[in-house]
Order: structure tokens, then C-alpha cells, then sequence
């Protein structure tokens, strides 16, 4: 499909109830689906010949800790066919199980395995679901947003023990965190002044 | 009688010089044959996506220099790029001109690095000493843009920090008239090289099925004959306006990945001429003084730009509630940013989409049946930077 709109148009026609809501903005479309579904979407979308996205460029998780339904998971993929981006998206609840993509698209593998580490989503059928960029042994999922900045233990060498071990952390002074917010919004005028001397420069 | 043989398990770095920085590769040989290859990243993991949802959009700008080391002006560019497209700023045109130039500037320090270092890792040493003789002058431009050799901190969401200091035009266009001969030279000790092609051709193949279902992006995908790059395909800033060819391979083997970028190099001395040819005076950042701070000598005049200059390094500005993802075309490949921001000064998350990762990931499938002196070979041409596969 050539344009956005023909391509939304497509996809609501062809799978009607699996899809929840679409948005285009930035010159994306934006999809929701229910988490059930995704297998069936991501078969779909690779596999159509007028969409034919055929990379799927990433996987991530947003963590909302006062949702019921804390994580939202995003796939973003890319046709190079038709040039054109689209995220699909769906919310979980903590410790939900979701399909993995890996039969569908190899690429998956390591982009689960992250999302695995980072926030602790398991995922069904996945070949090697073991942690990717954290150290052998961490615990904890650093990417949550309830997992403090500074970690919960720090590795050291002791001399005593003669190895590496692993403790607390012990931090000299707090993390400083300012809160600069204030409501001031300032005046509007101003901007929109300069805004049309940026456009006649 | 019979013996019974068992496979050996090698263990490949992390302290290995072939292994381009700390990647810890566990190979399962079968004489000397790779059966298996089982990377373990994350030892240079640093946590970057927890460190920028904790600092205001200016202040994460520094940790993207920090992810693909080697050509860190590329990746401030997306992040830039996603904040100003929230935002709906304008860039005024010599910023997107100097953002250009140095983007390519960091193409060709990148490319440099793999072609030497890869030629390197087959046997080749004086490449990389020619070589880095001309990536000290290339980080020698970027310290007089932007204070550093190495990590820039220079683009700025609406423009860049400040303008070009006197002088340094003219010696990027001397650099594009002197370069290609180096290119050239470089070209001479490898490119016909019995040694080198021996070590490189029918190496690593990718065939466009596979790259495309790897997720491979940049010279890994066009070395495979797929012709498509994100400067064209999805311009953004003022690559529209300039010429350039996307160089393409046949048989996406690690010697027409080699030849790519040397060609790609070519093509970056030329947009940069372009540039450079193009370039006007004029505004260098946006000029809403609520995103960009103002000028020193303004502060001391007037009490507005007082104000911005406080209220941006302080509360830093702020971003409407929004969603986006933006890719730029890095030389390793897609590097790009998903930007989600909640109307604070903050972002809420920031999702960093390396491209060495998904390069990384298909070390087992590109490895499988080669012998272990390939190993280096194909880590070479995946052009792996440790800095964005761990973050």
C-alpha cells in the first residue's frame, strides 16, 4: 500500500476484530491489539502483499506502575517495500506470559531476551530465554520503574577474600535528585513574535 | 578400536583484540570447524536508558556519544531529531548543514575503523596506520566544533551547541581534496590483495532473505544487493537536497561489505563538499528561547534571556506528551531512538535501537561451518561497537 491511509485501511478491512484502536501520526501508524493476538498480526503484517513488513526493527517494553495493566509491549517494524514504519502495541499485567515471535522472525531472539532482562517479561516458545546485558547472577529487573538508579548491590574486590564479591550499596550521599518544576509556563506571545522573524530570516 | 571425540568448547575474549572490545564468545569446535557460537554481551552495560529517563533532554544528549564511540555525532543526530519532531521545531538551514558534515565526518571515522581494524584482524597492519593518521585529523575538526576529540555533546534538539569556529571550513574542504588519494592508497594494500580477498571472499554470506530477517540495517543489509538507506529512503534534514549514490553489493560476503564502505567513504567526501559548497551564514540553533539557550553576551543585556538561560539549566524545557520513534542512518546502520515523553522535562522512557545488536545476533547463523580463523574475519565486517550493543 502507498500511502498511510490506504495501509490503515487495509489492515482494519483484513483484521477487523483483532484490532483495537489505529492512529497515523509522525508518518507512523500506531496499532493496538489485545496480547492474544499478536502471532496472527506479526504473520499478517509479514506476509501480506500490501504490507510486507518484512523487518522487525525492535521490541520494547513501557513500564506504568499505577496500571493495573503495567507493561505496554511495542513492536516496531518496517516495510522496505512500501517504505513505511508501524508499532503495534499491547498491555500486559506483571507476570503475564506472551507469545514469542522467534518462528517468525529470527531477529526476535536477543530483542526478547532484553526485554526479559530489563523487566522481567517471560515469553512462551522462546528457544533461550536467559539474560542478555545484565552481569551472570544480577537480580532484579533494571528497567522497572520501581528498581532504584543506583542499583541494589555493587561488586567490589576484597582484599580479605581474595576474590570479587558482590554487597549493599553504600552510597556516601544520597542520590540527588532536584525537583525543578515549577508551573510557570511564561507568556505565549513571545514565541509565536519570534517564531515569524525566524521564518522571513 | 575406536576413540571417542568430543567437541571443544573455546571461549573467544572478552580480552581478545579480535574481538573488537569485550565480547565474550563461546565457541563449540568440532576439529576446527565452529559449530556453534553463543555471544555473551552486557559487560560493557551501563544502564543508559535508566540513566536518561533520570536527566532532562539536554542532559542525555552526552550519553549517546557514549553508545557507538566511534562515531558519536550519528547518534546525538536521532535523539535530536525525535525531541525536535515532538517539539515541531525548526532547524534553520547551516545547523542542518553543519549536523550533516560532521554526521559524515563521523561515516567516514567509523569506516575508517572497520576497514583497518579488519584488515587488521586478517593480517594487515599498515592499513590501520595509515589509516589513523587521518581519523587524528578528522577528531581534530571535532574538537574545534565541539571541545572534544571524542565524545562531542554537540547537537542540540533545534540546531547545534554553537557555530563553526573561523577557519575550520576551509580546512574540511582541504581534508575532501587530500582524502580520496588516501582512500586510494588504502584501497591499493587491500582491495586486490591475494591475502586479504582470500580471507574475505565467499566469508560471512548473508543472502537478502536473511538479512531481512535478521534485522541487519546499514552496509550489512546493501552489501547483500538491497539498496536501501534511511538518508534516502527516509531523508531527513537536508539530505534531500544533496547527491549522493548508495553503493551496493552482489554477495553478501565480508569482501563486498569491505568494498561498500570504502565506496561509501567516497560518497561521504562528497556530500560533505556539497555541504560545505552549500552552506550560508546565518542561525546556527533554533531562535525560540524556550529550547535553545540564549547567546552569553544577550544574558548580561536582557532579563528575558536571563530567565531562559535559568529556567533551562535548571528545570530544562519541557516536552508535550507524545510517542515517537526516529531512525537515522548511522554508519554501522539503523540507530534508532523511541522517544516516549509524559510533558515534563524528562523523558519517560527512551528506547535506544542499536544496529550492532541485531548484527551481533546472527554471529551463530553466519559462523556456523567456518573455521575458526574466520571467526575475526566476519566479527570484523558486522562492524561491532561494544559501546551500543550493551548500552
Amino acid at each position: 500500500m502507498k500511502s498511510l491511509e490506504d495501509l490503515e485501511k487495509k489492515i482494519n478491512s483484513e483484521l477487523t476484530t483483532k484490532i483495537n484502536n489505529t492512529e497515523i501520526k509522525h508518518n507512523q501508524i500506531y496499532i493496538e491489539i489485545d496480547k492474544d493476538d499478536i502471532i496472527d498480526v506479526a504473520i499478517f503484517l509479514k506476509t501480506n502483499q500490501n504490507t510486507k513488513f518484512r523487518q522487525l526493527i525492535d521490541i520494547t517494553v513501557v513500564d506504568y506502575p499505577e496500571n493495573n495493566q503495567r507493561f505496554e509491549v511495542v513492536y516496531l517494524f518496517l516495510s522496505h517495500e512500501f517504505n513505511q514504519r508501524l508499532i503495534v502495541k499491547y498491555l500486559i499485567a506483571e507476570n503475564e506470559v506472551i507469545p514469542s515471535l522467534t518462528s517468525i522472525f529470527p531477529s526476535a531472539n536477543w530483542m526478547e531476551r532484553e526485554v526479559f532482562d530489563m523487566y522481567g517479561v517471560s515469553f512462551k516458545n522462546h528457544p533461550d530465554l536467559r539474560r542478555i546485558l545484565t552481569d551472570y547472577g544480577f537480580e532484579g529487573h533494571p528497567l522497572r520503574k520501581d528498581f532504584p538508579l543506583t542499583g541494589h548491590s555493587e561488586v567490589r574486590y576484597s582484599e580479605d577474600q581474595k576474590k570479587v564479591i558482590s554487597e549493599p550499596v553504600k552510597l556516601e550521599q544520597n542520590y540527588r535528585n532536584f525537583d525543578y518544576e515549577s508551573p510557570w509556563e511564561g507568556t505565549k506571545y513571545i514565541k509565536s513574535e519570534i517564531e515569524s522573524n525566524d521564518k522571513k530570516n | 578400536m575406536t576413540k571417542k571425540i568430543k567437541n571443544l568448547n573455546l571461549n573467544f575474549g572478552p580480552q581478545h583484540p579480535a574481538a573488537h572490545g569485550v565480547l565474550r564468545l563461546i565457541l563449540e569446535l568440532d576439529g576446527e570447524v565452529v559449530e556453534k557460537a553463543d555471544p555473551h554481551i552486557g559487560l560493557l552495560h551501563r544502564g543508559t536508558e535508566k540513566l536518561i529517563e533520570n536527566k532532562t533532554y539536554m542532559q542525555a544528549v552526552p550519553y549517546f556519544d557514549r553508545l557507538d564511540y566511534v562515531a558519536p555525532m550519528n547518534q546525538e543526530h536521532a535523539f535530536a531529531l525525535a525531541v525536535e519532531k515532538i517539539l515541531k521545531i525548526h532547524v534553520p538551514i547551516r545547523a542542518q548543514y553543519i549536523r550533516v558534515i560532521f554526521c559524515e565526518i563521523g561515516r567516514i571515522l567509523s569506516h575508517i575503523l572497520n576497514v583497518t581494524t579488519q584488515a587488521l584482524d586478517v593480517g594487515a597492519l599498515t592499513p590501520s596506520l595509515w589509516g589513523f593518521e587521518e581519523r587524528e585529523t578528522l577528531m581534530t575538526f571535532y574538537e574545534r566544533a565541539s571541545g572534544s576529540r571524542l565524545h562531542a555533546n554537540y547537537f542540540r534538539a533545534g540546531g547545534v551547541h554553537q557555530d563553526l569556529p573561523k577557519g575550520l571550513e576551509e580546512d574540511i574542504s582541504k581534508f575532501c581534496e587530500t582524502f580520496p588519494k588516501i582512500i586510494n592508497d588504502l584501497e591499493s594494500l587491500l582491495t586486490d590483495n591475494r591475502i586479504f580477498k582470500q580471507r574475505n571472499v565467499d566469508i560471512g554470506v548473508v543472502t537478502k532473505e536473511d538479512a531481512l530477517d535478521y534485522s541487519f540495517s546499514g552496509v550489512m543489509i546493501r552489501g547483500s544487493g538491497v539498496p536501501w538507506d534511511l538518508r534516502k529512503s527516509q531523508p531527513y534534514d537536508c539530505y534531500e537536497s544533496l547527491d549522493f549514490k548508495i553503493p551496493v553489493g552482489k554477495n553478501g560476503d565480508c569482501y563486498d561489505r569491505y568494498l561498500c564502505r570504502i565506496e561509501e567513504m567516497k560518497e561521504s567526501v562528497s556530500i560533505i563538499k556539497q555541504c560545505l559548497a552549500k552552506m550560508e551564514k546565518g542561525p546556527i540553533k533554533s531562535l525560540d528561547g524556550k529550547i535553545s539557550p540564549p547567546p552569553k553576551a544577550e544574558i548580561k543585556q536582557s532579563m528575558e534571556a536571563l530567565i531562559h538561560h535559568f529556567k533551562l539549566f535548571t528545570e530544562g524545557y519541557r516536552v508535550p506528551k507524545d510517542e515517537i520513534y526516529t531512525a537515522v542512518e548511522a554508519p554501522k546502520g539503523e540507530f534508532g531512538v523511541y522517544l516516549i515523553s509524559d510533558g515534563s522535562s524528562k523523558p519517560y522512557k527512551c528506547k535506544i535501537r542499536a544496529p550492532g545488536f541485531s548484527h551481533l545476533q546472527s554471529m551463530d547463523f553466519l559462523i556456523k561451518g567456518h573455521m575458526l580463523a574466520d571467526v575475526p574475519a566476519v566479527l570484523g565486517s558486522l562492524d561491532i561497537v561494544f559501546g551500543e550493543v550493551d548500552r
